[in-house]
């Protein structure tokens, strides 16, 4: 028998199992506070899910509404929509606007590689598709432990694979993205999906439920036993070093269903019959039928059981609790539900009206016909506990940044084999072995992609465009997070200015250890702080984002990993700028000042056995800004751009010519380890016809952009570095070799 | 308006709308056609496009080869009218036995995307007769299951007929004799991996081969109106 | 209700992916000389077994469940438990 309201109201003093649900003492006080009452059984479940670290950001709350004190408008105009809905959207002209996302699926991805992976992407989707939005690509930011660790060879796989197999199977093309590799994601990899849609102005969706007597309908797939407590369990809890037996049911992903169901809800949405919408993610039905009754001017009354179910042995709290994917919930006027019913029925996507909008404020559920759940739904959508957790600069840290990088031999090794080492580096490595698996053809409108730095999508015929780069470099972040941030936005905002996109708008994924220990906590108030300091300097704001904490193996945190994805719009993509090395005899161009930086660089970790010592490289926004205004103006002058990231100008370089299969001579200036492995920010090395090179040079002073000659695009396949001489067949062999080698053996 | 053409769209279908814009923009008329209808009315040819059908369960390709329309393609398409099967329409024209053999799980047991290599085997094909003999072409491939298998005698009949219509030049999935494409005895019905609705426009696509199949339907067209 | 289990194969002259990686792995896990072919198990509830609904669900498993081309398939009915 179901454990109704009068029965806990008749039963004050029953033993409930809160602390297994993951609440605390206080937390479940609280709830008995709010009703009166002790709460029911799935009144229990509903609180805890949607009151745990996932779902109500309870560590993080605090801290976030810095992003909020940024100004609402992007360089293109206003937000149309910004933090607290589905996703982010912003105006880019012509009447279009665009939403863009990061989630995180990191501990569904340890447990179960592929499906982990694959219910990210699903989930993500749905939440731009919950936009109005049409999603039009994908991009995946991974990080691993070493390379040549076999979990890794477990992981990697399972995870691109369900990564590709996902995104292939709904059609979206996979535009680019990461792969990181550190020894603290070894037990704790992080799987960041990022997905971008577009809709016209007037076509956005919010997800409310409002007037009275409007249906509320489920959706898309049928409801079983997939992650329950998924949500609570896997988010808030470390894994045991020793436990599979702990491993709670993952969510198992459909895709043929979740192209359906985006097919499906295009339609609705084209036929105007969608009053309200929202997908059901983590915490499932607790999350939809509480975020939409909130959001809405009334309450709402669901009747659970008419659930279409997998499994017809659920209880209600575990209905309330699944994770079942591929479903959405809408609010629909009762005059439009048979309309609604057809097109579903067109799709084969199955629709049952499950509740409607009521008066008052109460979010109502019945089990049949009897009363389980009665609760003012914003004290489970939004009135979770907020902390205030202590967090402090560890002492380690200044041990750490006095360990600078800049200070080791130099001469450890002859010069050419640290350039073969820092191409061969797993950080640096060829990602063909993983982008092979993704589609990045399907929809005809992508313009980039990997190995491009950044990937662009076409949004209309007229050549307007959006450009996407989503970075971030954990290995910074751990010597200095505020800094860190900094970089990983820099990157990503640098990544699409290479391609002649103006960047506009911020979305984040902030993947950080465990909130209750003071050190990573400090890490993740530092990277706040750098990012909003960063974002308001740029003038990009923070459209929306993800928090993901507890990231550790034991003891051990990650490495702090603020990921960082900037969007940028181009007027016409016919105009975009690729980063492979131009025609022959192009001369090449390093823009931005070179600074001896070497500390956190990829030749630290390969060259010195996983150095990672020092303050990062010195951030400069305003040099950021103005090789922004200079590519926005003048990428017309230029041939190529590729971005200097990890690995400096030698994986510019070399990477450039390896995929234009071209030669190329690059001279040395200034001191050798500095000159080709240093990591200085703002910089990039272009390919400039000489025919406009005084033009070019012009340009570059205008903008006050320090700029210089280093080198020419050769006939034939040599490259030459300064004094050493390399093969293109030598350095590709050496840099395509690490993943498949590692995943193969 | 040289022609009209349909682009078929199964439920999991990812490339019709590709395929659509790509006939459109090689100056036919583009029909999108649903699955669940009878008959495809008046279209000069076919295209099934690439994609999941159907998720792609039981097999590739087929559940979509049940579909209603399927039954009116299958009688058009064996009275002589031009078919093209790219990717998942290939699986579908296998499953269909409009084409013979199989296609299963790549080797390498990937999905795998890239710029592919072919060499043009066969011009005596509605799809292909605007290239020329042994013309090296670049289109871009991208599938799970795409390892052409058929038996030794199937394989011998294809080669002896010269019906192997493309062939890869870097085998990327274990086909056998590097199969990329195939057509059927009378050269109407083609059938291939690689997704030349891809290769249309140059802001998009590596190369523009992919026009070169849309070249050879208009000269067919042409040849039948005249 | 009875069932009658349709067991498809690939033929054995076609490679199977599938089943070649199983057997890399098992060999890896020290179980050596197993070879390993992946086929699929369909199970079919009908009312009553006949030999008319046998010789339906071959018809299926021809038409549908099985590709001929690259797979075979055998149709028995299940023993009762």
């Amino acid at each position: 028998m179901a454990d109704t309201t009068a029965n806990a109201a008749n039963t004050p003093d029953v033993e409930q199992p809160w602390a297994d649900l993951g609440l605390k003492e206080d937390e479940y006080q609280r709830i008995r506070e709010i009703l009166g009452r002790r709460p029911t059984a799935a009144e229990l479940a509903m609180y805890s899910v949607m009151w745990s670290e996932h779902c109500s950001y309870k560590s993080s709350k605090v801290h976030l509404r810095k992003f909020g004190d940024l100004p609402k408008t992007t360089p293109r105009g206003e937000l149309l929509a910004g933090i607290g809905e589905n996703a982010g959207v912003l105006d880019i002209g012509n009447g279009w606007a665009v939403t863009f996302k990061i989630e995180s699926h990191n501990h569904p991805s340890y447990v179960e590689p592929h499906q982990g992976a694959a219910t990210g992407v699903g989930g993500i989707v749905r939440d731009i598709l919950a936009m109005g939005a049409r999603p039009v690509g994908v991009m995946d930011s991974l990080r691993f432990g070493p390379l040549d660790l076999p979990d890794t060879q477990r992981v990697l796989p399972g995870v691109v694979a369900g990564v590709g197999t996902y995104g292939n199977c709904l059609g979206l093309p996979n535009i680019g993205g990461e792969a990181f590799f550190d020894p603290t994601y070894s037990g704790n990899p992080l799987v960041n999906a990022l997905g971008v849609g577009v809709l016209k102005h007037e076509d956005l969706h919010l997800a409310h439920a409002s007037g009275t007597g409007n249906k509320v309908v489920l959706y898309g797939a049928t409801t079983g036993g997939d992650g329950i407590g998924g949500v609570s369990v896997l988010a808030s809890e470390t894994f045991d070093a020793d436990g599979p037996a702990k491993r709670p049911s993952v969510q198992v992903g459909d895709p043929f269903m979740e192209k359906l169901l985006i097919e499906c809800t295009l339609e609705l949405f084209a036929a105007g019959v969608v009053t309200g919408i929202q997908d059901l993610g983590g915490a499932g039905l607790s999350c939809a039928t509480s975020e939409l009754a909130s959001a809405g001017d009334g309450g709402m009354h669901i009747e659970l059981d008419r659930t279409p179910l997998r499994d017809s042995s659920l209880s209600p709290e575990e209905i309330l609790m699944s994770e079942s994917q591929e479903r959405m919930m809408a609010v629909v006027e009762p005059g439009r539900v048979d309309e609604f019913m057809e097109i579903c029925a067109k799709w084969d996507v199955e629709a049952t009206v499950i509740g409607e909008v009521t008066d008052g404020d109460r979010l109502v559920i019945d089990w049949h016909g009897e009363t389980v759940v009665d609760v003012p739904p914003r004290t489970v959508a939004h009135d979770g506990p907020v902390y205030e957790r202590p967090y402090a600069r560890p002492e380690w840290i200044d041990k750490v940044n006095a360990d600078a990088a800049e200070d080791l031999a130099r001469d450890a090794l002859p010069l050419r084999e640290q350039v073969l080492r820092v191409m061969g580096a797993p950080n640096v490595a060829d990602r063909t072995w993983i982008t092979e698996q993704y589609d990045r053809y399907v929809l005809g409108d992508t313009v980039l992609a990997r190995p491009e730095s950044a990937g662009m999508i076409r949004v209309d015929e007229d050549g307007l465009g959006v450009a996407l780069s989503v970075d971030c470099n954990g290995r910074i972040a751990y010597l200095n997070p505020y800094l860190g941030a900094q970089h990983a936005l820099a990157q990503a905002y640098r990544c699409v200015a290479a391609t002649g996109a103006e960047p506009v708008a911020v979305s984040d994924c902030l993947n950080f250890g465990s909130p209750e220990d003071p050190s990573a906590m400090w890490q993740f108030v530092e990277a706040i702080l750098g990012l909003v300091d960063g974002c308001r300097e740029l003038g990009t704001p923070v459209t929306g984002g993800n928090v993901s904490f507890y990231n550790q193996t034991g003891e051990t945190a990650i490495v702090p990993t603020p990921t960082v994805g900037v969007l940028g719009v181009i007027d016409d993509v016919a105009t975009r700028v690729s980063s492979k090395l131009p025609d022959v005899g192009h001369e090449l161009w390093l823009l931005g000042e070179s600074r001896d930086e070497l500390s956190g660089s990829v030749w630290a970790d390969v060259v010195h056995d996983g150095h990672l010592g020092g303050m990062p490289p010195k951030v400069d926004l305003e040099a950021e800004k103005r090789l922004v205004a200079l590519m926005s103006e003048a990428h017309g002058l230029v041939a190529s751009a590729r971005p200097l990231v990890e690995g400096g100008l030698v994986r510019a370089a070399v990477e450039s010519a390896i995929i234009a299969g071209r030669g190329v001579e690059i001279e040395q200036q200034g001191e050798p380890v500095a000159w080709w492995f240093g990591e200085s920010s703002a910089r990039l090395l272009v390919g400039v016809d000489p025919a406009v090179a005084a033009e070019w040079n012009a340009a570059c002073e205008k903008h006050e952009v320090p700029a210089v000659r280093v080198g020419t695009v050769l006939d034939g396949t040599q490259v030459r570095l300064g004094d050493m001489e390399f093969s293109l067949e030598e350095l590709s062999g050496t840099w395509r070799a690490p993943i498949p080698a590692a995943m193969e053996s | 308006m040289s022609g009209r053409v349909g682009v078929v769209t199964f439920p999991g279908s990812l490339d019709d709308r590709d395929a659509l814009r790509a006939v459109e923009q090689c100056g036919f008329a583009p029909v999108p056609l649903w699955h669940g209808s009878d008959t495809i009315d008046d279209v000069d040819a076919v295209i099934l496009p690439g994609g999941f059908s159907y998720g792609d369960y039981l097999r590739a390709g087929a559940l979509a080869r049940f579909s209603p329309l399927m039954a009116d393609i299958i009688k058009r398409a064996e009275a002589g009218m031009p078919v093209l099967g790219i990717c998942n329409g290939f699986q579908v024209l296998c499953e269909s036995h409009l084409l013979p053999g199989a296609l299963t799980r790549n080797a390498h047991r990937r999905f795998r995307c890239r710029d592919e290599r072919l060499l043009v085997e066969s011009v005596d094909t509605v799809w292909s007769n605007a290239f020329t003999d042994g013309q090296e072409i670049n289109i871009v491939l991208k599938n799970g299951e795409g390892n052409y298998v058929a038996d030794a005698e199937t394989l011998m009949v294809l080669e002896a007929e010269r019906r192997v219509v493309f062939r890869y030049l870097e085998n990327p999935n274990g086909s056998m004799n590097d199969i990329a494409g195939i057509t059927n005895e009378r050269g109407n019905v083609v059938g291939l991996m690689p997704h030349p609705e891809h290769n249309v426009d140059p802001l998009v696509a590596p190369s523009t081969d992919g026009r070169g199949f849309f070249a050879s339907l208009t000269n067919f067209l042409s040849r039948v109106a005249a | 209700m009875p069932r009658i289990i349709v067991d498809v194969m690939p033929k054995p002259e076609i490679l199977d992916p599938q089943g070649k990686a199983i057997t890399g792995v098992l060999e890896k896990l020290g179980h050596t000389g197993l070879s390993v072919r992946q086929g699929k198990r369909f199970e079919i509830e009908v009312d009553q077994i006949t030999d008319a609904r046998l010789d339906e669900v071959r018809k299926a498993a021809s038409e549908v469940l099985a590709n001929e081309v690259i797979e075979n398939f055998t149709v028995r009915v299940e023993e009762a438990q």
